[in-house]
């Protein structure tokens, strides 16, 4: 098996709006592939669909050669155990401390003895650097611990699958940098199978081995980061050099601004 | 053709908002028992909902039972009937102001911090994380707390029609003069185990179910937004108050009316 996530010829709406027409990525297992795109084409809705919390209207998404959208309810919470989601938030339960965060995964699939989890949760925790910060509420971690210790929470099962939706936004630039690292040495020393959805340009393609960028509603362009900085397609320039006009458009709407403010545009 | 299109519309979608409601409710509530990790999320649940509800319980209790001694005085002694003062605050308490204000309560208190907290967890994608994770939240979040509320308004109803009783008291013996003995023996006689206590414990089971079951749909599918949050916990208050008044009057005709 050498995709460890493969979606092909995807179509997704959500109401009458049209996500996604067409979309096909793989990602190749023990790879950080990074998914960029605009805001508001759905990149966590990506990572929703490859999860199984959304089913597309047609197509194919396999992850560890499993047909995610044929799955039973059971298949699918089994498939989960194996992959991992790192939401923008953290997604911290506030009710409960940093340790007992970590531990929630453990307490819940495995028979472990306390003590046993004590030592993976603490290890889950040196790595991310917060095994001082176990007590803590996630109320009193900044938005950087945050995301770390829900890392942590992330890997305490040993999954073969982790997925980051926007793991670099409203970090500073040393947290970014710590996660930027983070990411890297986990998908190394775990052997771990890495999506990193971000427009985090810089960082992202820093660590990723692969890219895809997606606009208009499927991908538009992908490619080693090499690759894609010698890549000519305007859209490409446009995001990857962050060009405020171009084929992504600066206005929403396309009336005539003159007409518009006589009144006449929509009369 | 505008309007009958949108009275449609309405119609179905009331349908499938039950459908959806029932759907939540079977999931969280059916399926394979696990009471080592159950229980103790139960129990935190009956200190949170049952517990915490007590304070306001308990006060309003008490005014609502001294009020009842105060005004039921003051209209049977003119018939020189205050002896049976007792029965009548008794009866107006486990009948209807027990189990029906102990929900208006509930729901305000309980309810709404219900529909918030999922609210919350819905819109910080706790819930998302916890699909994720490959435990269902359903079962998680939604059935202690469903179980709690459940069992813990009728016993929050009895407290606050034990209390009431003793506000009447209070009230009628120890400051208008009604005989203490009088008070407490024609109540005994006139309150009947079956047809007064279980119909008010089976009121509130009925309204434990309703306000829990709405107070968590509320929360479950709430638009992840300030506003729909918002929105959401008010929309618990006033569709919990409004099927408890309802369900009291269906229930109280069903159970005295013949």
């Amino acid at each position: 098996m050498d995709n460890f996530v493969a979606l092909k010829d995807v179509h997704f709406s959500h109401g009458q709006r049209t996500i996604y027409d067409g979309l096909s990525l793989t990602v190749p297992k023990g790879k950080i592939v990074a998914v960029m795109g605009p805001s508001g084409i759905g990149k966590t809705t990506l990572l929703r669909l490859i999860g199984g919390q959304l089913r597309p209207s047609s197509g194919s998404i396999k992850v560890a050669d499993e047909e995610v959208t044929q799955l039973s309810r059971k298949a699918l919470y089994e498939l989960r155990k194996r992959m991992s989601m790192l939401f923008q938030s953290g997604a911290l339960f506030t009710d409960m401390s940093v340790f007992d965060n970590v531990a929630f995964p453990l307490r819940e699939h495995t028979e472990l003895t306390e003590d046993v989890i004590r030592s993976i949760v603490l290890m889950k925790l040196e790595a991310v650097g917060l095994r001082g910060a176990r007590d803590l509420m996630p109320a009193e971690l900044s938005g950087g611990m945050a995301r770390r210790a829900a890392l942590a929470r992330a890997i305490a099962l040993d999954p073969d699958l982790i997925m980051y939706d926007e793991p670099f936004a409203g970090q500073d630039p040393i947290s970014m940098g710590v996660i930027v690292k983070l990411i890297r040495s986990l998908n190394e020393s775990l052997g771990l199978t890495s999506i990193v959805v971000s427009h985090d340009v810089d960082e992202v393609l820093s660590i990723a081995d692969y890219a895809y960028i997606i606009a208009d509603k499927k991908v538009v362009a992908e490619g080693t980061p090499a690759e894609l900085e010698n890549n000519d397609k305007a859209i490409v320039r446009q995001f990857l050099q962050g060009e405020a006009d171009g084929p992504v458009k600066f206005h929403y709407t396309e009336d005539d601004f003159a007409m518009d403010l006589m009144g006449e545009a929509h009369g | 053709m505008d309007s009958l299109a949108r009275l449609g519309a309405t119609v179905t979608d009331a349908i499938a908002g039950i459908g959806r409601a029932l759907a939540m409710l079977l999931g969280a509530i059916i399926g394979k028992p696990t009471p080592r990790k159950s229980w103790p999320l139960f129990v935190q649940q009956m200190y949170v909902v049952g517990v915490l509800s007590l304070i306001i319980i308990v006060v309003s209790g008490l005014f609502i039972g001294m009020v009842l001694g105060l005004q039921g005085y003051t209209i049977l002694v003119d018939y020189g009937a205050e002896q049976s003062l007792g029965p009548m605050v008794a009866l107006s308490l486990l009948r209807e102001l027990g189990p029906v204000v102990t929900a208006l309560l509930f729901a305000g208190r309980a309810g709404s911090a219900l529909t918030a907290e999922i609210g919350l967890m819905k819109a910080t994608e706790q819930l998302s994380s916890l699909e994720m994770m490959a435990v269902d939240p359903l079962r998680r979040v939604v059935a202690p707390r469903f179980w709690a509320g459940f069992v813990s308004m009728p016993l929050l109803a009895l407290i606050f029609s034990a209390v009431g009783i003793y506000g009447g008291y209070l009230v009628g013996s120890g400051w208008l003069g009604v005989d203490e003995g009088a008070f407490w023996s024609v109540m005994q006689s006139a309150v009947d185990w079956r047809d007064d206590l279980m119909n008010g414990i089976i009121k509130s089971l009925v309204f434990a179910f309703v306000v829990t079951w709405i107070a968590l749909y509320k929360g479950y599918r709430c638009e992840p937004t300030s506003a729909g949050i918002s929105k959401a916990t008010t929309s618990t208050v006033v569709t919990a108050s409004l099927a408890i008044l309802g369900l009291d009057f269906i229930l109280t005709a069903l159970m005295f009316g013949g």
